[in-house]
């Protein structure tokens, strides 16, 4: 227990002391998983709502397919990436290995489902409810879509949350496919990986308490803008 | 002035199985308030469905003449829809989806907000509101398209007597302005002070048709005659 | 809602700014093994390194299997490994032109100071991998296919021993690198080949120490290969070749030869 206890001392030393490793690798693990979060929002979201008022006959299928990628292991989905971006793969002349750029392709590959699931899920019970409404109007299926997400945006934002920490917490993928390079593609959970091998607890355990940290204000700081008299309402009812 | 006329032929309405309307045969005409009275579960909410063209019938007939599309109707729902937004623009709703100008829409909106009274809470979220208000609100975003026919489920059930008569006093105006108005309803006064014509269903079927004075004064048949006597009916 | 697109952008825009996404191109790709790494060596030859030919290096540390992978797709421009075998089979299948040796380290039998097996007093490593087979003491192995896993495996057929037939109840394959191994042996205190320099730098001892080192089978070389420019022409071969006369170069040797840990020196540099 002592680690865990010089693992915070450690830990609140390297915030302090602006440790410049620490605020350049934390910078880029919250560069990489953001952007892939918001990619992934902008794709899982509209295509989760989509799945969720239309009505063909691979829905169910289609559905069955995303539950079933989200239990796919990260480092799987990282591989497959490196195949892809590899110099002997048919991506290589895109030179992307080894850069932030495919550690955000592999993230929002892994965080996608997760987003497509929660949205199709979310919307399709607020459908189930709005449905007549958007009959009688004569609402086109866009225009559905539209309304759906903007009515159930809070849930929506729980959902990007949720791809958030799958994401920043994430190794296995990032590591293949970023190399872990110094000063070019470490990132928090690739350092922690390093200092455990090397039998830095102490450092391992102090970068896992500033990942926490780290996610529990992006968390908050999300919650809190995303607040709005509308939804204070909502905590009312 | 919009005139119309619906014709039922046998129409039977389904759901998994169960019966809840039909076979009826019927023949609307042209009543600025029709008012579809029934005990709870009488099928006054699958008729309204069924004419406004939310559920199709399992067989049987339904014609129009003229034929009223669905831009031209309303329907108010039972629990409305409120959007998570704020009044005016719950009321502006319909007329976006129409492609109305945003400005166009804005102004019709406060104009409606003012009739309604609700003027004062144009930017307020839709969900503060109170029942009575929300119901107000959800008639000015009805009546805001201008439809010819409006269609209402229950609209002032769980209201205070003082709400019940601001929404009735609306919805008379509505039908002075030329809105033709199908409503269901089990509150009997609410009958007597609307007025108009009555469509009595029974175990989903049309026990009677009539106007509201001949079916209060000399109702026809026997659960008609039971039910203005205020007993449950089996 | 506007508050919270102008934070995102906020966040965004401050560090994009900062950092690139994208490659570099002219970053010299490096895979070095996890042992040379955790030594601490790299931290010393690869600044120097950088200031002496001018080039930025990225350093990717991955196990010996790795970085043959990554040599035989061309994602990296050179390797530095310590696997004899895996090499010459590399520069057979064409993914390098030839091995250079660069420099050696030793390896060290690592084991609880209450040597289950009582081997501290054998002089002989055979009979001590005999002995430690015959009790059934708990081994940990690598079991990663890197240099190290290889030169333990071996040493055990050095030995007239089998590995492969090893029952599971004491010989375990944890697929980990070297601080992971050491960790898990010193958990359970078990016996363990580990290089010298990952045991100097290991955090976490316990009850383990060294029971047996200095037979010729322990020594360990390191050797440069370049990724053949013939397969993948897009290789840095020319930062290649720099690279590798300056890490057979006097001021390399200098500097591989007085990095100590404790006093101790870990690499000797053997360039021909």
């Amino acid at each position: 227990m002592s680690d865990l206890f010089d693992g915070f001392i450690q830990a609140l030393m390297l915030i302090f002391t602006l440790d410049k490793d620490l605020y350049v690798i934390s910078g880029r693990s919250l560069q990489v998983t953001l952007t892939a979060t918001l990619i992934a929002s902008l794709v899982g979201i509209p295509f989760g709502s989509w799945l969720a008022v239309s009505n063909f006959r691979f829905r169910s299928s289609i559905i069955v397919l995303i539950n079933a990628l989200m239990g796919l292991p990260p480092v799987v989905i990282g591989l497959l990436v490196y195949l892809l971006l590899s110099n002997s793969g048919p991506f290589g002349v895109f030179n992307l290995l080894f850069t932030p750029m495919a550690m955000i392709i592999a993230q929002f590959l892994i965080i996608l489902p997760i987003i497509a699931s929660v949205s199709h899920r979310t919307i399709r019970s607020l459908w189930e409810e709005y449905r007549d409404f958007f009959v009688s109007l004569n609402a086109t299926r866009w225009q559905i879509i539209l309304t759906l997400i903007k009515d159930a945006r809070r849930s929506l934002v729980t959902a990007s949350l949720a791809g958030f920490g799958r994401g920043i917490g994430e190794v296995g993928a990032i590591m293949i496919v970023g190399g872990n390079i110094d000063h070019a593609t470490r990132v928090l959970t690739t350092a922690i990986s390093l200092e455990t091998s090397r039998g830095n607890f102490n450092l391992a355990m102090a970068l896992g308490i500033i990942l926490i940290l780290l996610s529990i204000t992006i968390n908050f700081l999300i919650h809190i803008t995303v607040k709005s008299k509308y939804e204070q309402l909502d905590d009312q009812l | 002035m919009t005139n119309y006329k619906i014709n039922g032929t046998d129409l039977i309405l389904e759901k998994n199985n169960h019966n809840l309307l039909g076979p009826i045969t019927f023949e609307l005409l042209n009543s600025s308030c029709i008012i579809i009275l029934g005990q709870n579960g009488a099928g006054k909410t699958s008729f309204l469905r069924l004419l406004h063209g939310l559920d199709k019938p399992k067989s049987g007939l339904l014609t129009w003449d003229p034929y009223i599309g669905l831009e031209e109707q309303s329907f108010i729902f039972q629990s409305p829809v409120i959007l998570k937004r704020s009044v005016l623009e719950n009321v502006v709703y319909p007329l976006l989806l129409r492609g109305v100008s945003r400005t166009d829409s804005v102004s019709k909106a406060e104009h409606w907000l003012e009739k309604t009274s609700l003027i004062h809470k144009a930017n307020e979220p839709a969900l503060s509101l109170s029942g009575g208000e929300k119901q107000r609100m959800v008639i000015a975003r009805s009546l805001i398209c201008s439809p010819k026919l409006l269609f209402l489920d229950e609209p002032t059930v769980n209201l205070d007597g003082e709400s019940k008569l601001t929404i009735e006093n609306l919805l008379k105006q509505a039908i002075n302005e030329g809105t033709k108005i199908i409503m269901a309803t089990h509150d009997l006064g609410q009958v007597k002070r609307l007025g108009g014509d009555i469509v009595f269903l029974h175990h989903g079927k049309i026990v009677e048709i009539g106007s509201v004075a001949l079916f209060f004064n000399k109702p026809k048949t026997d659960a008609a005659f039971k039910f203005l006597q205020g007993e449950i009916l089996q | 809602m506007k508050n919270f697109i102008a934070l995102i952008t906020i966040i965004f825009c401050q560090y994009f700014l900062m950092n690139p996404t994208f490659a570099n191109d002219s970053n010299f790709k490096f895979a070095v093994t996890t042992s040379f790494h955790n030594s601490g060596l790299s931290d010393v030859l690869i600044p120097n390194l950088e200031r002496d030919t001018g080039l930025i290096v990225d350093l990717l540390v991955v196990g010996t299997g790795q970085a043959l992978k990554l040599g035989s797709r061309g994602d990296v421009d050179a390797i530095l490994v310590h696997s004899r075998a895996a090499e010459e089979q590399f520069i057979k299948s064409g993914f390098a032109p030839y091995r250079r040796e660069i420099m050696y380290n030793d390896f060290v039998l690592i084991g609880s100071k209450h040597d289950p097996a009582m081997v501290k007093e054998i002089k002989n490593l055979g009979l001590i991998l005999q002995t430690i087979k015959n009790s059934e003491s708990k081994f940990i192995s690598r079991g990663d296919d890197s240099g190290t896993h290889q030169l333990e495996l071996s040493l055990w057929l050095n030995s007239g021993l089998a590995p492969k037939e090893f029952s599971v109840n004491w010989y375990w394959e944890v697929g980990a690198g070297m601080g992971a191994a050491l960790n898990i042996a010193s958990e359970l205190s078990a016996y363990v080949i580990s290089d010298r320099a990952s045991w100097l730098n290991f955090g976490r001892k316990g009850d383990l120490m060294i029971l047996f080192e200095g037979d010729p089978q322990l020594f360990n070389q390191y050797s440069y290969l370049p990724v053949s420019v013939t397969k993948y022409p897009n290789i840095a071969y020319k930062n290649a070749r720099s690279v590798e006369d300056w890490l057979v170069s006097e001021t390399a040797g200098k500097l591989i030869e007085n990095y100590k840990i404790k006093g101790e020196s870990l690499f000797f540099p053997n360039p021909k």
